[in-house]
């Protein structure tokens, strides 16, 4: 049994469906009280910390460590290098399977890029060990780096997580040659790392060849497989536990490096080993965003009505794998129009390999895409958003099939009118503040696939009636513990202080990967059918049992309510869950579910959530200082489990879509390679005061296909739409087209007659 | 990364005796100082730790009218200081311009004045930097230097001084009492602080043991606090430093400007004193056209020293502004946005 306690039940009684309600979170009390314990709060007995020593140079190797004087230094117990590092099963650089990427564990003295691991020190303080690692003093053999794309190139034929690299429908070229108008633009965005509040860290005890591990996973099953692959043990000898993460965001999806090193140095020194990233070692070795460059072109006639789309994407990878950013691919669901072709290229340069980023492709694709359409808008002579209505995608549009949903007019409609649209003129630097700030209105299309991966959920009704629910989910602080109570709590038909529910631990039901926004629908299902298979075995026994009220019931059917079975015909009859295992002998009744995408749908149907971000903004029109006065996103991805902690989501994803389009950006030293911005003094994000006034709509919208609770993803959406939006509402209140994110009051200080113009 | 002692002096005496040992470094609230310190970038073999001493903590208004600020007065404290903040609106505006709430409730006086420079090559031990290692050359030239400086820079060191603090008092020219093995001084901050020349390591005017003891704003200061204003333009609404900031304060008798402080923040390796657009001001009726002038004299020297050509353009703009702000006189009451651009902007000031 897992030994994660569950979390402590609040009164949250409530009768019939939980589904749907605004529930607090339940880890919210153990979160401000710091009770929450992360995995770097553990501190078992007999603990020694390391630290990672990383690389200074880009590209080249390690010729020299100090290791005698990290090593002298009291308190250092023990130093790993690629010499003395224990080995592993697996070679890290082995690719055993597509989400099996090439991990830094020390392998050999070559560098590949700035941050990379080279060395581990593992003392019995963390004063020592940061000693040591500082002791090392590398010498190098450098090699010239490259960190921008202008160099090679190559064409990608698979991106992302393995999608295909092109697609097309209609023949794009003819369809733009013979158009009436035509766009062309090319949008830069940045390269952004991973800035989590929780860093990435591992506590790691090896208990013979078992291992015991707590450290943030957006993966608990995936973690283990690999671990068990790299250390050559079977699966069942690896717990990990991973409660709370400090945030994910896709960095956490995988098993990182650093988290490998700390599992060796355990093993190297025969104790529990502490390993904890710094906020600067974050930019390297556990994941970013890598920068694109993005090329749209459209072509339409004379209304407005688009014939030809193309997006093509370069993008960067690290020297040594592939991930690159499937930015080209959200073209493929947006906008209606008869030819469309996506292609992408990737760049090799000496950086860590990039990896996914909350809405890895849709948020850099849809910071192009929804640019260029306000350009296109604008050319046509249209509003932007009827522009985008005009060219309404009714089916997708690459693949022609129809959407499981799409309640994005609803979106467009009930944000415009939240926001106040139709009082938008269509001219650029028309409005002004009262004060005399140029202002800007900017709307862009949000939208993210929902997608599903594998899971399964066990569920218990207990002799007194009680129920348990157990699935190793993943809490990243979006609100898992709660939304999956919720649903587990309906699924027996019980209140959620009845039903006990357990989570975050490797040892409980594959509950899949909290990613791609599929936790919820993933997770939730297979609770969903848990339950459903527990009721339906307690059903069997009541309906089979001439003592019980249900007896002979099966043909009308028998329904779970608040601790009850009941005829569906007359819900006056029926009996406690309790007494039908009592009068069973039975101490307990154990029910399994699972959850996965049913192919057939998906087959028929194109799955995507929707959403419509409306974006004010306020320019000085002399200093180009530029705030963001106003978000309004509405969206519709399916049925909402808990609305309050739908509201966060996307309230999160719309201050990073701020943050992309206004503040995030690594800054590499083109000579080194280094990122001269490792840390949140100088990697900027947005402070309250730059978020002044933000709200989300929640649409409502049925699904009958995506799964059996109707729940489509709400984690990345946020994110997409508003990166256009934002930019699109600069360029309304400035008259500056800036293509280069993120976009700054330099960008706007040159481009504008008032801006320009000295008098003051 | 080093082993230090930690000293803790109980008396001034004490502290620059102790401070006097090579290698030695005040300790203020250690907000700028512990992080240079985790990160290598300064390896002290000594602390020694002031904000045990007695008698730093406190403002008082001397005899002569001046207002003496010891060196141990926390950001948030002078700032809103009521008292202080009526008589030089345009220190606590700046103050609550800088870092944040949570920074500037620790930071001291003494440590705001003497901060390192945001040079990320300075911070970042794998690069050349004179200022940190002298003689081993300047990585932010060539490099990334979007937001370096634009004036009193040279070959050895293109950095800024980052400070908001230090612009306000600059303008008002304020003295800096310091104190050593040898006695008591006092230096203008004009002079307290150094440009770059060939020893970008020597930042200011202090010899090795001396510290700061406080800051003394002059009582003809405060007959500027009708009309002085704070302006700082950053990338983000708060929380960030300066791309470029200037402290204005006029006197403006009979429509004519009869005096005139200006300093630029942001632009150049120390807070700097634009005594050209002063000049170039009085006498002026106050309006676009004096103003306008006066941001063209206040950098009539600028040069760009990397991609920062921008940061010039911008610079007059933030002068031309912060002119018509304190022109149109100083606001009942500290903006909600102190320094901001999307403070309450008095009407007019804006080109439209
Ligand atoms: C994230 C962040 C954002 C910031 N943003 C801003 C900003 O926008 N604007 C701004 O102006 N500042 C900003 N700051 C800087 C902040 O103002 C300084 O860190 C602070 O004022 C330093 O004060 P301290 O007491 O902590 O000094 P310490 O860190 O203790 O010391 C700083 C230096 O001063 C020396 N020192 C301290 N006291 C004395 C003394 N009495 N005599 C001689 N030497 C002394 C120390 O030896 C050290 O070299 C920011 C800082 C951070 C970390
Ligand atoms: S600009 Fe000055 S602080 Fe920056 S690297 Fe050059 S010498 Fe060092």
């Amino acid at each position: 049994m897992s030994d994660i306690a569950s979390l402590p039940t609040g009164s949250r009684q409530r009768q019939g469906s939980n589904i749907g309600q605004p529930m607090t979170r339940r880890d919210g009390i153990l979160k401000v009280t710091g009770s929450a314990t992360y995995a770097a709060d553990n501190n078992p007995e007999g603990l020694m910390h390391a630290v990672l020593a990383t690389a200074t140079i880009a590209r080249g190797k390690v010729t020299r460590l100090d290791v005698e004087a990290a090593r002298a230094h009291p308190g250092v117990v023990e130093v790993m290098t690629p010499e003395n590092r224990p080995p592993l099963a697996t070679d890290p650089d082995e690719k055993t399977n597509p989400f099996a990427f090439r991990l830094d564990a020390l392998q050999n003295d070559g560098v590949r890029y700035a941050g990379q691991p080279i060395a581990v020190v593992v003392a019995k303080t963390l004063e020592a060990a940061v000693e040591g690692a500082a002791l090392l003093r590398p010498s190098y053999e450098t090699e010239a780096a490259r960190v921008d794309l202008e160099g090679e190139s190559f064409v990608a034929e698979i991106v992302g997580p393995g999608a295909p690299g092109r697609a097309a429908s209609g023949d794009f070229d003819a369809a733009f040659a013979s158009a009436a108008k035509h766009i062309e633009a090319t949008y830069d965005t940045p390269p952004q790392y991973h800035n989590a509040m929780e860093p990435h860290s591992i506590v790691v005890r090896w208990e013979g060849d078992s291992l015991s591990i707590d450290m943030p996973t957006q993966g608990l099953a995936m973690a283990v497989g690999r671990t068990a692959e790299l250390f050559g043990i079977s699966p069942e000898k690896i717990h990990i536990r991973s409660p709370f993460l400090g945030g994910g965001f896709g960095s956490k999806g995988l098993a990182a490096g650093p988290q490998v090193l700390g599992i060796l140095a355990a093993k190297l020194v025969g104790a529990p080993v502490k390993l904890v990233l710094t906020r600067q070692q974050m930019y390297g070795p556990v994941g970013h965003r890598g920068q694109t460059r993005q090329t749209v072109k459209l072509g339409m006639g004379e209304d407005g009505r688009l014939a030809a789309i193309e997006h093509h994407t370069l993008t960067s990878t690290s020297r040594f794998d592939d991930f690159l950013e499937p930015a080209s691919n959200v073209t493929h669901s947006l906008y209606a129009a008869p030819a469309i072709r996506t292609t992408h290229a990737g760049s090799r340069i000496d950086i860590g390999t990039p990896m996914f980023m909350r809405a890895p492709g849709e948020a850099p694709g849809s910071a192009a895409l929804e640019s260029a359409i306000d350009e296109a808008a604008f050319a046509a002579g249209m509003d932007p958003l009827d522009f985008r209505l005009l060219n309404y995608a009714e089916v997708e549009p690459i693949s022609g099939k129809p959407f499981s949903s799409k309640a994005l007019r609803e979106c467009y409609e009930r944000g415009a009118a939240r926001f106040g649209w139709s009082k938008r003129p269509q001219a650029p630097r028309s409005m002004r503040d009262g004060e005399g700030r140029l202002l800007g209105w900017g709307v862009g299309t949000a939208t993210f696939p929902a997608i599903m991966f594998q899971a399964e959920a066990r569920a218990v009704i207990r002799a007194d009636g009680s129920g348990l629910m157990e699935i190793g989910a993943h809490d990243m602080g979006q609100g898992a513990w709660t939304a999956l109570h919720q649903i587990a709590a309906d699924g027996l038909g019980l209140s959620m202080d009845e039903v006990e529910f357990r989570s975050g631990s490797s040892d409980l039901p594959n509950a899949g990967i909290a990613g791609g926004s599929g936790h919820t629908a993933t997770a939730g299902t297979a609770l969903h059918g848990a339950g459903e298979d527990v009721i339906a075995r307690l059903t069997e026994l009541a309906v089979n049992d001439e003592a019980s009220p249900l007896y002979g019931a099966g043909n009308v059917g028998v329904v779970a309510r608040n601790g009850r079975l009941v005829r569906q015909d007359d819900e006056s009859r029926g009996e406690p869950y309790a007494a039908i295992l009592k009068r069973a002998g039975l101490a307990e009744i154990e029910g399994r579910g699972q959850s996965a995408a049913d192919p057939a749908a998906q087959e028929r149907y194109a799955m995507d959530a929707h959403g419509a971000v409306f974006a004010e903004v306020a320019v000085d029109p002399n200093l180009g200082q530029i705030r963001v006065t106003r978000l309004v996103g509405a969206f519709a991805a399916g049925r909402v489990i808990n609305p309050r902690m739908v509201e966060s989501q996307y309230y999160g994803g719309m201050i990073w879509g701020l943050s992309f389009a206004l503040h995030e950006e690594a800054v590499h030293d083109k000579r080194t390679g280094r990122i001269m911005n490792a840390n949140l003094a100088e990697y900027r994000v947005p402070v309250n005061a730059d978020v002044p006034s933000l709200e989300a709509i929640l649409v409502h919208e049925d699904d009958p296909h995506v799964n059996a609770l109707g729940v489509k993803g709400v984690g990345e959406i946020g994110i997409t739409g508003t990166v256009g939006a934002i930019a699109n509402a600069i360029w309304h209140a400035t008259g500056v087209r800036v293509r280069r994110f993120p976009i700054g009051l330099a960008d706007l200080l040159g481009g504008t007659p008032d801006v320009s113009d000295k008098g003051v | 990364m080093n082993l230090f002692e930690y000293v803790r002096p109980a008396s001034v005496a004490e502290a620059i005796a102790a401070a006097g040992e090579p290698n030695s470094a005040y300790l203020g609230a250690g907000t700028n100082l512990l992080d240079l310190m985790k990160g290598g970038a300064l390896t002290p073999a000594r602390l020694v730790d002031l904000t045990h001493l007695p008698d730093l903590g406190s403002i008082e208004t001397l005899p002569d009218g001046s207002t003496r600020i010891g060196a141990l007065v926390k950001n948030a404290a002078l700032a809103h200081d009521t008292d202080f903040a009526k008589r030089f609106p345009v220190v606590a505006e700046a103050l609550l311009s800088g870092a944040s709430a949570q920074l500037r409730n620790a930071a001291t006086v003494g440590g705001n004045l003497m901060q390192r420079t945001r040079c990320p090559y300075f911070t970042d031990t794998a690069s050349a930097c004179n200022k940190r290692q002298p003689g081993s050359g300047c990585d932010a030239i060539g490099g990334e230097n979007r937001s370096h400086a634009v004036l009193g820079w040279s070959e050895n060191c293109i950095a800024v001084h980052p400070s908001d603090f230090c612009v306000a008092l600059t303008a008002l020219g304020a003295i800096v009492e310091i104190e050593g093995t040898t006695g008591r001084r006092e230096v203008p901050i004009t002079e307290f602080f150094l440009l770059p020349g060939d020893t970008p390591e020597k930042e200011t005017v202090l010899e090795a043991g001396e510290m700061i003891v406080a800051v003394r704003l002059p009582a003809e200061a405060a007959k500027l606090a009708a009309n002085q204003r704070y302006l700082k333009v950053r990338e983000r609404t708060s929380y960030a430093f300066a791309l470029a900031s200037a402290a204005a304060a006029l006197t403006i008798e009979n429509g004519a400007i009869t005096e005139a402080r200006l300093a630029l923040g942001g632009v150049a390796p120390k807070p700097w004193r634009a005594s050209e657009a002063e000049a170039a001001l009085v006498g002026k009726a106050p309006g676009k056209e004096a103003f306008a002038a006066a941001a063209e004299a206040a950098f009539a020297e600028a040069k760009p020293s990397g991609d920062n050509a921008y940061k010039i353009e911008l610079g007059k703009r933030v002068v031309a502004r912060v002119l018509a702000m304190a022109a149109a006189g100083t606001p009942e009451r500290m903006p909600a946005l102190p320094a901001s651009a999307f403070a309450p902007l008095p009407e007019g000031v804006v080109n439209v």
